[in-house]
């Protein structure tokens, strides 16, 4: 089943722009806290009309501000699966679980109700009530009882967004085996990179109330360092280094470029070689005394040209080695400590390069 | 403990407080319900002036709202005529007058008990139960009359005290005739008024206290019952 969503739509002072089109399989909405990524799957799902715009499936028209159309979120048959969870309190796990499907013909019954149970793991748990399960717990059987209300459609919002990294370990595997064996479109949203890297088939990329990238999963992935803005800790430096040789000692790949040599892993490139290369703003650690005994191999001698707020607890440092530009990303604590200055002579150490595929 | 012994007329008296506040209460407790959701959750234009009119008993003085029920639902009012006509409903100087004062004065109460704790309902459940397929009518019946449940017997038992102590509208639309309208506290009053009758209006405020105490014990219990079903086993 397909999804198209063209919407437009004004909150106070941030305005929602974005048209989207999603082919099946899991469709990752993606972007930082207040891009806009709730709003849109709230409208989809009927619990905002939008100011005008269209949202419509194969067969059925959702919303349509041109003609007056507006499905209420009763006959949409769209599941919902909320960061809060929002459990009915009062009933119990088995009764959460079945409150939808009553409302579903028995011939479009899907979501068969054993098969749910195991498959989200949570037989032993039908008889409790909401109270007394754990956060992991209480996600699962919001996954499964929409599943079971057979929509044709599944929203996620931050289904993992309040669990700790274990819990979110616990749920992953089951959103993948939802994808892959309930054969149901889901939308998920998300601010996670790992996340959206691990789950989605296509991705849509928003930044602030619009789409800046979308298209299969492979393919905006690898151009997500390219949107600092949206990619939120994604920033970085963008290079050129010239292939020197390799190294037959160590068996690496030594680049040169103005800030010095580049020890990166064995690569088929020849003598002359130009290669773009990727350097992510948190890959890179500060010292202001030339570092000794230490792992990383690639370590450069600059100066600070430029200091920048980064989010509420973070500095972009901007560097100059000789010509070439790179970017750190550390605390505004650190930079205190180490008393970083315009102007300051300082090393970089490089943990991670990524080469780019031009 | 003879002196503790009802006459005929004092038991006819409370049998009738018991009978007219069960009435007032079963009756408008699903106005009560409707008006306190259309309040909790609905923006209509007159909702300042229907929330007005819903606690106007509770601030008037008593006589005043007695009054104006003689007036509208006395025989030659124009309401007491509609339900006399279509319903055979006569309301002057009968039990059922006495009912609906009781349940006109306790309304606020119960209308105020039922509205907190459907506000306190959070309409995100009431949304994922809408996105699950459920009509707002079956979520209303499912969702958000079972967790506003504590609420409303409260609201109900208050109703319920409330309508068992109406005096002042009471007497000024039904009068205080034994046997037909005089409640529990138009006896006592009664009792007051005459020579002697200090004991008969001693054994009634006996009878009003256990009355009012065994009402706030069973809201108790029952409220903590379903609190303790709402965190569940």
């Amino acid at each position: 089943m397909s999804l198209d969503v063209a919407l437009r739509h004004t909150m106070g002072d941030f305005a929602l722009d974005i048209a989207f089109r999603s082919a099946g399989g899991l469709t990752a909405l993606f972007g930082p806290s207040g891009s806009g990524k709730t709003s849109v799957v709230n409208m989809i799902g009927g619990l905002v009309r939008p100011d005008s715009g269209r949202i419509s499936t194969d067969d059925r028209v959702l919303v349509d501000t041109g003609t007056g159309t507006f499905l209420p979120p009763h006959k949409r048959r769209i599941g919902y699966v909320f960061q809060d969870a929002r459990l009915f309190p009062h009933l119990t796990v088995r009764q959460n679980l079945v409150y939808g499907r009553r409302f579903v013909p028995q011939a479009e019954r899907y979501g068969d109700f054993s098969e749910a149970v195991d498959l989200l793991g949570i037989g032993h748990l039908l008889d409790r009530k909401p109270a007394r399960l754990s956060g992991g717990e209480k996600q699962r059987v919001a996954i499964g009882r929409a599943l079971i209300a057979s929509p044709r459609l599944i929203l996620m919002d931050e289904p993992l967004a309040s669990l700790d990294d274990a819990r979110k370990a616990e749920i992953l595997p089951f959103i993948e085996r939802l994808r892959d064996e309930a054969r149901v479109p889901i939308v998920y949203v998300s601010h996670s990179v790992a996340e959206v890297a691990r789950l989605a088939t296509d991705i849509v990329v928003l930044d602030r109330g619009r789409v800046s990238a979308t298209g299969p999963a492979r393919d905006v992935l690898a151009g997500l360092d390219l949107l600092p803005g949206a990619a939120g800790d994604e920033g970085g430096s963008r290079l050129v280094l010239d292939f020197e040789r390799l190294d037959a000692a160590s068996g690496l790949s030594l680049f040169r470029s103005p800030a010095g040599l580049w020890h990166l892993p064995p690569s088929t490139h020849r003598p002359g070689d130009r290669v773009p290369i990727f350097v992510r703003a948190s890959d890179i650690l500060l010292a202001t005394q030339p570092p000794e005994g230490i792992s990383a191999l690639n370590v450069f001698a600059g100066r600070v040209v430029g200091l920048r707020p980064a989010h509420a607890h973070d500095l972009l440092v901007d560097l100059d080695c000789n010509g070439d530009r790179l970017t750190a990303r550390i605390t505004r604590h650190s930079a205190a400590r180490l008393d970083l200055a315009e102007g300051m002579a300082v090393h970089a150490i490089v943990k991670t390069v990524r080469l780019k595929e031009s | 403990m003879e002196w503790l012994q009802l006459s005929p007329d004092e038991w006819t008296a409370v049998r009738l407080s018991i009978w007219v506040s069960t009435w007032a209460t079963v009756f408008s407790l699903p106005f009560g319900i409707l008006v306190a959701y259309a309040l909790a959750r609905w923006s209509f234009p007159g909702k300042a002036l229907l929330n007005g009119l819903v606690h106007l008993p509770l601030i008037l003085p008593p006589v005043v709202t007695g009054y104006l029920l003689l007036l509208a639902f006395g025989r030659r009012g124009p309401l007491g005529q509609f339900f006399e006509t279509v319903f055979g409903l006569v309301f002057s100087f009968r039990w059922t007058g006495a009912a609906l004062a009781g349940a006109i004065m306790a309304f606020p109460l119960m209308v105020r008990a039922i509205r907190l704790s459907i506000e306190a309902v959070d309409p995100k459940l009431e949304q994922a139960a809408g996105t699950l397929g459920a009509h707002p009518a079956f979520v209303f019946a499912t969702i958000t009359l079972p967790l506003a449940l504590p609420g409303i017997i409260a609201g109900t038992i208050l109703a319920f005290a409330k309508a068992m102590g109406e005096f002042g509208a009471t007497i000024t639309f039904v009068s205080n005739i034994p046997g037909q309208t005089q409640t529990l506290p138009s006896a006592i009053y009664t009792f007051t008024q005459v020579p002697g009758g200090g004991t008969g209006a001693m054994r009634l405020t006996l009878i009003a206290i256990a009355v009012a105490m065994s009402a706030l014990v069973a809201s108790e219990i029952l409220a903590r019952r379903v609190s303790r079903r709402m965190e569940g086993a």
